[in-house]
């Protein structure tokens, strides 16, 4: 039992926070908000340079070989810095699943093209019926022609304009319970038949509605097992989930800091606010959240890293981040009064990317449920 | 970032889980549920906390040169952790806790040979003699004086929720020496025999009904130059020190996850309106969420250990700690009151009362865990300006 970073993570830690200091202020951030794409190719292909993309994946694919629980160090800087890229579409919910459950021909292929940054995916999950239950999965693909040919729509789908390639979770069979009868496809973004539809979010990040009428792919596309590609998605989705709270984790450690900051130069009265308990007493309740949230995130990504059963710890981490996260938010606009709520004052930011965390890959709500069962009831 | 414990720690917890199994008296904490101020509960925990100074376990983390086993800091946390998990019935735990390291650090080395054996050993009970009427949250402007005369103290004052103070063989207190320096640096540091002529105690009875805490009366009360512990006007500062040692547990946690159980347990088993509770939406909700909350406290716990097992003094997390505990187990007494519903009013240890009526007496002591040992809102203050820097 140890909760400090090892050398190797403070390293790593250090490292990408000078980066992402130097390349992603908050003046980048806004103008990724108003960009076409929404993320700087060119300050990707540099993370990618600094091995970012490839952290978790083997050497043997071009990765470098470290454990989940460093990429959650790097995924908290990234959360921090508000770091616009597409990590979770292209690593976390597109590269990750190869890695789990591709043929070896299939990671030959994709993940050191993934890690050098020179190819993009993305995972096509959820659908109208928006969530990540496995009976949301009801985009169809018939066995046609040694091939597969896929109807349907998925909706929220992360930075799927600028992705070479989709995965795409299908429904195969209706036998056996919902978990059962799910596919994955490989489906390249200019196949025939597949368009796509921007979303306007809270948090200025790139979703879309992709829409596949009559697409046609080879036996080759498929990842994993015929209808048994759930656990796959799960554990993608798993870590896409840790690795979200370890975000958040730094939105709500910065949102928490410009308050403590705010509070301590803030004149009224004449004297500044942070000497008045009630602001003191917010800062306390903030930093308790802040770092709850932190040690239950690093405990899911250390038994996730571990290959433990880690549903429980899991949705912990989810449900008190998600919550907490948005909490601490909350109460840095209260601190901050009528400037926060103003554009061009930073938090804001902050504000709405906690709710975009919040509800991807699940709710608080969602996540409790998890955790009533895991504890038996 | 490590959340695995060794094969020598887990087999050691299944040592004290053993243990434990073997000593606790049959239905412990489950057909046999007792007031912690009942005298059979007094009995039972001098009787457990004996067998624990007989193994050396009570001060195990002290080192061996005063009756301790030099154990390695997880090992001790694990037996903490094990011990509350099960509700060990033990007593005098501020002994091994914070007034033993304090007197190893302060005292002459008569006065350690003449304490800690007994501390180690469980023999000797001690109360604290900090809070008076006038000063709880201000706890530096107390009034109870100590003056030179000749070779003794005289003490005049008086003291207040002095837990086992009916019990206790010794006291440790601090009281003014100095009245004209400014109020942290007239405080001193005193060890006094509860049969001291002058000294009496007066038990009140708190919200449940039990005898948990004492006011503690000096009238004249003479005693030795050596009863002074530490340097003279000091006091204070090694009090705040201790009560740093008083804000460091997994205890919480472990007990809160203990009450969980049983409303897990409870919610499976008991059917409204044609289903279990377990199976109603709200209540898996908020069993839930008690579990988050339980863990987030556990990880919080092991944040602070972390920094105790370098022999770090942790800094306002151990504050933090404290606030989110005490409140966390308000919150998880009030989940179980909720499900409880009619039931939930009948009173300990009465028939129809569900688990014992245990929930009910939670309800009524656990509104103490935000005042005892330094109010929430003290707390705050303190991570908000020792922690955060935030002006006075």
């Amino acid at each position: 039992m140890d909760l400090s970073l090892t050398e190797e993570q403070e390293l790593l830690q250090s490292s990408a926070r000078d980066f992402l200091a130097q390349k992603s202020p908050t003046t980048h951030v806004r103008a990724m908000e108003e960009d076409d794409i929404g993320y700087s190719p060119e300050l990707w292909k540099e993370a990618c340079e600094l091995g970012w993309a490839g952290l978790m994946f083997p050497e043997a694919y071009g990765g470098a070989g470290y454990s989940f629980i460093e990429l959650c160090v790097l995924m908290e800087e990234c959360g921090r810095a508000l770091f616009p890229s597409p990590f979770h579409s292209a690593i976390l919910t597109f590269g990750l699943p190869i890695l789990l459950g591709g043929s070896e021909a299939q990671k030959q292929k994709y993940l050191p093209v993934i890690s050098a940054g020179t190819l993009l995916g993305t995972l096509a999950l959820t659908e109208p019926s928006a969530t990540y239950d496995p009976s949301g999965i009801s985009v169809r693909a018939e066995a046609r022609d040694g091939g597969y040919v896929i109807n349907g729509t998925k909706l929220f789908v992360l930075n799927a304009h600028t992705a070479d390639e989709f995965l795409v979770a299908v429904r195969t069979s209706d036998e056996g319970g919902p978990a059962n009868g799910i596919s994955l496809l490989l489906v390249p973004a200019d196949a025939p038949g597949v368009s796509i539809t921007g979303l306007s979010t809270i948090a200025s990040d790139r979703q879309f509605e992709v829409e596949f009428t009559n697409v046609a792919v080879g036996a080759d596309a498929l990842v994993g097992e015929f209808n048994q590609a759930w656990p796959i998605i799960k554990s993608a989705i798993d870590h896409a989930t840790v690795a979200k709270c370890a975000e958040m984790v730094g939105i709500g450690q910065v949102a928490f800091d410009m308050s403590v900051d705010y509070a301590k130069n803030r004149v009224q009265f004449g004297r500044p606010i942070g000497s008045f308990q009630a602001i003191k007493h917010k800062c306390s309740d903030m930093i308790i959240e802040v770092d709850g949230s932190r040690f239950i995130t690093f405990r899911a990504a250390w038994s996730l890293a571990a290959g433990l059963d880690a549903d429980r710890e899991v949705a912990m981490a989810k449900a008190w981040t998600s919550e907490a996260c948005r909490r601490v938010c909350a109460n840095a606009h209260q601190i901050h009064g009528g400037i926060g709520f103003t554009k061009e004052y930073d938090l804001q930011l902050y504000f709405r990317r906690a709710k975009n965390g919040e509800v991807l890959y699940g709710d608080a709500d969602v996540h409790r449920e998890v955790v009533a069962q895991a504890i038996g009831l | 970032m490590d959340f695995s414990w060794s094969r020598e720690e887990e087999e050691f917890r299944q040592e004290i889980r053993d243990f434990l199994k073997a000593e606790l008296p049959p239905g412990w904490n489950d057909t046999l549920v007792l007031d912690h101020e009942d005298d059979e509960y007094i009995r039972l925990a001098k009787e457990f906390t004996g067998k624990l100074g007989a193994k050396g376990w009570f001060t195990a983390h002290w080192p061996t040169e005063y009756g301790g086993l030099d154990w390695p800091f997880w090992q001790h946390f694990i037996m903490n952790e094990e011990m509350s998990i099960a509700d060990a019935p033990i007593i005098g735990g501020n002994g091994p806790k914070f007034l033993g390291p304090t007197i190893i650090h302060y005292g002459t080395d008569e006065q350690k040979a003449k304490f800690l054996p007994g501390i180690a050993k469980g023999e000797t009970l001690w109360v604290q003699g900090y809070s008076e009427p006038n000063s709880g949250s201000d706890l530096a402007s107390l009034q109870t004086r100590a003056v030179e005369d000749g070779d003794e103290w005289v003490i005049n004052g008086q003291k207040i929720w002095s837990s086992y103070g009916h019990y206790s063989d010794w006291c440790f207190m601090l009281a003014r020496t100095d009245p004209d320096a400014p109020k942290h640096r007239g405080i001193s540091y005193f060890l006094i025999d509860m049969k001291t002529p002058g000294v009496t105690v007066r038990p009140l009875i708190n919200i449940a009904g039990t005898k948990g805490f004492n006011e503690i009366f000096f009238e004249n009360v003479r005693v030795p130059k050596e009863a002074l512990l530490g340097e003279k006007n000091r006091g204070w500062y090694m009090a705040t020190t201790t009560l740093s040692y008083e804000r460091t547990a997994i205890e919480a946690p472990a007990r809160a996850q203990r009450i969980l159980n049983d409303l897990v347990r409870y919610a499976k088993l008991t059917k409204k309106n044609g289903h279990t509770l377990a199976e109603d939406p709200n209540v898996r909700q908020r069993l839930a969420q008690m579990a988050i909350e339980i863990d987030v406290a556990r990880c919080l716990s092991y944040r602070v250990a972390t920094t105790q097992s370098r022999d770090e003094i942790p800094g306002p997390e151990a504050p933090a700690n404290k606030v989110f505990c005490s409140e966390l187990i308000q919150r998880l007494a009030q989940v179980g009151m909720q499900m409880l519903g009619l039931y939930g009013q009948l009173e300990f240890n009465t028939k129809w009362a569900p688990l014992k009526g245990k929930i009910e007496r939670l309800y009524l002591t656990s509104v103490s865990g935000t005042i005892a040992g330094g109010t929430s809102e003290i707390q705050r203050n303190i991570i908000a300006e020792r922690g955060l820097g935030l002006p006075r």
